[in-house]
C-alpha cells in the first residue's frame, strides 16, 4: 500500500466509518436502550476530588469544542479576527489556558479513578478505553497549541476546508496530509474518538437537558393524553 | 379551582413500636438489588436522633427544599448549568453507609489454625474487606446517643436544661419516626430534576422516576429535604419511594402498610386545590400548618365536589376521598402534622404524635401517667412540646398541644367509658377543652384502635382503563416478566 492510499483511508475511509458508526449506533441506543444514557455520575461515591477533575474538564473542554465549532463554522471570520498580531494573541492563549484547564482536569479525573477504590470499582473497560482516547486527543492537542502556532490560523485555513470537503461528500487530502504529526494525529484520533463515541459513557452529551432553563417546576403526567 | 386526588398517608406514632417490619417488607421487594443496598425506601428512625442518611434534617448542610420566596435552596434554574457538573449539596456514600455483606465461605474454607475463623465484613461496593463505621440504623434506640442523638438539627431550639433532661439517665425518652417518600404537592425533587423524570401522576399524586429519563444529573438528591431520593451508584439512576404503585393499582396497600405489625399506618384519598400549591408553599412559617389544611378540600361540599367531576376526578376516587381515614386525622380531628413542613415541600404524610413517652411524668420513684391537672402533664412532658413542634408542626407549638390534649382526652373518655373510674365531670371538662365531643372522641378511638384493614386502607381502583394500555396490544407482554420496560436496568458502558 503506498502513502496516498493509506492517506485515503486514513482522511476518507475513517472519517466516514466513523460518522456512519457514531450516528447509527447513537440512534439504536437511544431507541432501544435509552436505559443506557446516563451521566453516570461518581460523585455519589467520592466527592473532594470529584471537585477539581471533574469542574475544570468540563469547562476547558467544552471550550476548546466551542472554540473548533466556531472555526468550523465561520473560517473566514477567524482567519479574519486573527489578522491583527494581538488579537490572535488573544485566541492563542485563551485556547491553549482551556486547553490545559482539560489535561489538567483529565488527568485529575483519571488519578481519581485509580486513587478511589469505590469509584474504581463503577470503571468499566470501555471507560478505559475512552479515558485512553480522548487524553490522546487533549494531550495532542495542548502539544500543537504549544508546538505548532499559529494553530487557531491554521485550523480554520487548512484544516476546515477539509473537514468541509468531508461533510459535503466531496473529500480532498490534498492539503491536511502536509500539516505537521502531531495535528495530523490529533485529527485522525478525533475521528477514533467520533466511533468509539456511541460505545461510551460520552452520550450524556446527546441528552444535555436544555429543556429544563424554560420548563415549569412542576411535572404532573396523566394517563393518555391530556 | 383545580381539583385534585393525593394518595396521603398518617403514621400514628402512638402505635410504632420501632420493629422495622415496614423497612424489610420495602427492602426485600425492591430494593435488593446491586447499587440500591443502600437504600431505604423505608427507614425507621429513633427520635432524637440524627436520622438516616446523619442529619437530613440539616439544611444548613444539604440545602434541600424551598424558601419562602419560592426557589429551590440546592439549584435554581440559573445554577443548574455550573453545578451539573459538580453538585455542591450532593450528599455521598459516607453519610448513608457502604453497604456490606459477610466472607461467609472463610467459615468452611480456612486452613486448619489456632484461632476459630472468622467472617469479616465484605464491602459490597469494592468486594474488599472493610470496617463498618455506619448502618442504617446506627444510632437506633439512642445507641450512642451522647455521639448521635445530640446532633438532632430539632434539638437546636431547645433550652440546654431541656436538652439535658432528655438525655439525662433513667429518663432518657424516645420515640420511633418511620420515614417513607411524602409524595409532597410541591415535590423539590420534581422541580429539581434537569430531565424532568421525577414527575407526580395526575391521577393519584405518587412521585415517581422515570428511569428512562434520568441522566444521573443528581439534582433531586440535595433537592428533596427529606433525602428521599437515592442515588444508584451502579446503574446511575436515582431511585425512590413508589408507593408500591403496582399494589396500590390492583387494590392492596403498599408493603410498609401491609406488613406494618403495630397498625399505625393509615392511606386514604384528600382531594386538593391544585391551583393554590404556590400561593401556600410561600406563606411565612407560621401560618402553614393553616394554609395546608385549607388547601385540602372537603370531600362531601358539594361545589367541591363539582369542582372534582368538572376536572374528570372518577367518582370511585371521590366516594374513596369521603371514606378516607387520612381526612379524618389530618382535616376534621386535626390530630396529623406534617413532618417539617418548613421545607416548603408540602408533604402529604402526616404523623399522629406520640403520647407515651411524652406522658409520661416522674413522680418520686414511680412514673405517673395520671395527673389530676387535667393537661398539666402535657406540659410537663419529658419529650418537650417544643421538640416535637419543631419536629412536627413548622415550630407551633399550639398545633402539637392541640393534638396531644384531644389523645388525651380520648383516653380519658375511653376510661370513663370502659372502666368507670373516673369522675364523669372531669372527662367532660377534658373533652371540652380538648375541642372533641363525645361522639369524635369514640370515632376516634374506633379509627386509632379497631379499625380494621379497609377502614385503614382506603384505596381508589386504578382506573386502568383510562391509561395508555388500552391502546396497546394486551398480549404485548406476554410470558414476560416485571413492570415498566421489560430490558433488565444494566448499566450503560
Amino acid at each position: 500500500m503506498n502513502l496516498a492510499a493509506f492517506d485515503r483511508v486514513l482522511y476518507v475511509g475513517l472519517p466516514y466509518t466513523a460518522i456512519f458508526i457514531c450516528v447509527l449506533i447513537s440512534l439504536q441506543r437511544y431507541g432501544w436502550r435509552i436505559f443506557t444514557f446516563s451521566s453516570l455520575s461518581s460523585q455519589f461515591l467520592e466527592n473532594r476530588t470529584h471537585f477539581w477533575a471533574l469542574v475544570p474538564f468540563h469547562y476547558g473542554i467544552l471550550t476548546v469544542l466551542l472554540g473548533h465549532l466556531i472555526g468550523f463554522s465561520v473560517p473566514r471570520a477567524v482567519l479574519a479576527w486573527n489578522g491583527r498580531p494581538l488579537r490572535l494573541y488573544i485566541l492563542e492563549i485563551t485556547a491553549l489556558v482551556f486547553g490545559l484547564l482539560t489535561l489538567i482536569g483529565m488527568l485529575a479525573l483519571i488519578n481519581r479513578r485509580l486513587a478511589s477504590d469505590k469509584v474504581r470499582a463503577v470503571t468499566s473497560v470501555m471507560d478505559w478505553i475512552m479515558f485512553a482516547v480522548l487524553l490522546f486527543q487533549v494531550g495532542s492537542g495542548v502539544y500543537v497549541a504549544v508546538f505548532n502556532p499559529w494553530g487557531s490560523t491554521w485550523y480554520a485555513a487548512v484544516a476546515v476546508p477539509y473537514l468541509w470537503s468531508v461533510f459535503t461528500l466531496a473529500p480532498n487530502t490534498a492539503i491536511v496530509t502536509q500539516l505537521p504529526l502531531a495535528a495530523q494525529l490529533h485529527i485522525i484520533n478525533a475521528f477514533i474518538l467520533i466511533g468509539l463515541f456511541p460505545f461510551t459513557r460520552l452520550v450524556h452529551i446527546l441528552v444535555v437537558p436544555n429543556p429544563y432553563l424554560w420548563r415549569r417546576p412542576q411535572v404532573v403526567r396523566w394517563y393518555g393524553s391530556r | 379551582m383545580n381539583v385534585r386526588a393525593q394518595i396521603s398517608m398518617v403514621f400514628h406514632l402512638d402505635k410504632c413500636i420501632g420493629c422495622h417490619t415496614c423497612s424489610l417488607a420495602c427492602k426485600n421487594i425492591w430494593t435488593d438489588r446491586p447499587g440500591t443496598e443502600y437504600m431505604w425506601w423505608n427507614n425507621v428512625e429513633t427520635k432524637p436522633g440524627t436520622g438516616y442518611p446523619t442529619l437530613w434534617e440539616d439544611q444548613q448542610r444539604y440545602r434541600g427544599g424551598w424558601d419562602a420566596e419560592g426557589k429551590l435552596k440546592s439549584t435554581g434554574k440559573a445554577w443548574i448549568v455550573a453545578n451539573i457538573f459538580h453538585h455542591p449539596s450532593m450528599p455521598t456514600m459516607d453519610d448513608y453507609y457502604e453497604p456490606w455483606t459477610y466472607d461467609y465461605q472463610e467459615l468452611f474454607n480456612a486452613p486448619e489454625g489456632p484461632d476459630q475463623p472468622t467472617a469479616r465484613p465484605i464491602s459490597l461496593v469494592t468486594g474488599k474487606h472493610i470496617d463498618i463505621e455506619a448502618g442504617p440504623n446506627w444510632d437506633d434506640d439512642l445507641g450512642g446517643s451522647p455521639v448521635y442523638a445530640a446532633n438532632d438539627p430539632n434539638l437546636a431550639a431547645l433550652t440546654p436544661e431541656q436538652r439535658r433532661q432528655l438525655f439525662a439517665i433513667e429518663q432518657l425518652v424516645f420515640f420511633y419516626l418511620p420515614r417513607i417518600c411524602n409524595h409532597c404537592l410541591n415535590p423539590a425533587c420534581v422541580a429539581a430534576c434537569p430531565s424532568a423524570a421525577l414527575y407526580k401522576r395526575g391521577e393519584d399524586g405518587i412521585v415517581l422516576l422515570d428511569q428512562k429519563r434520568c441522566r444521573a444529573w443528581r439534582a433531586c438528591v440535595p433537592a428533596c429535604p427529606y433525602k428521599k431520593t437515592y442515588y444508584n451508584w451502579s446503574t446511575g439512576k436515582t431511585e425512590k419511594c413508589i408507593l408500591c404503585f403496582p399494589r396500590i393499582e390492583t387494590g392492596q396497600a403498599p408493603a410498609c402498610f401491609h406488613s406494618c405489625v403495630g397498625r399505625i399506618r393509615y392511606l386514604g384519598v384528600l382531594l386538593y386545590d391544585a391551583d393554590r400549591i404556590h400561593e401556600v408553599a410561600t406563606m411565612p412559617d407560621e401560618e402553614l400548618i393553616e394554609a395546608q389544611r385549607s388547601l385540602i378540600l372537603d370531600p362531601f361540599d358539594p361545589e367541591v365536589l363539582a369542582a372534582a367531576r368538572g376536572n374528570n376526578v372518577p367518582e370511585s376516587t371521590i366516594e374513596a376521598a369521603q371514606k378516607s381515614p387520612v381526612y379524618q386525622y389530618v382535616k376534621v380531628w386535626k390530630l396529623a402534622l406534617p413532618p417539617h413542613l418548613e421545607f416548603r415541600t408540602l408533604p402529604m404524610l402526616f404523623y399522629v404524635p406520640s403520647m407515651a413517652p411524652v406522658m409520661a411524668s416522674r413522680q418520686g420513684d414511680t412514673l405517673d401517667h395520671l395527673s389530676q391537672d387535667l393537661f398539666h402533664d402535657i406540659e410537663q412532658a419529658r419529650v418537650p412540646i417544643r421538640y416535637l413542634a419543631n419536629l412536627l408542626a413548622a415550630g407551633s407549638e399550639a398545633r402539637v398541644r392541640y393534638a396531644l390534649r384531644k389523645q388525651k382526652a380520648v383516653r380519658w373518655h375511653r376510661r370513663s367509658v370502659t372502666v368507670g373510674d373516673v369522675d364523669a365531670e372531669v372527662v367532660r371538662r377534658m373533652l371540652r377543652e380538648a375541642d372533641c365531643s363525645p361522639e369524635e372522641a369514640d370515632a376516634i378511638y374506633r379509627l386509632t384502635a379497631l379499625s380494621t384493614f379497609d377502614e385503614r386502607f382506603v384505596i381508589p381502583p386504578g382506573h386502568r382503563e383510562m391509561g395508555v394500555e388500552t391502546q396497546q396490544d394486551p398480549l404485548m407482554h406476554k410470558q414476560q416478566a416485571g413492570f415498566g420496560f421489560i430490558a433488565g436496568p444494566r448499566r450503560g458502558l
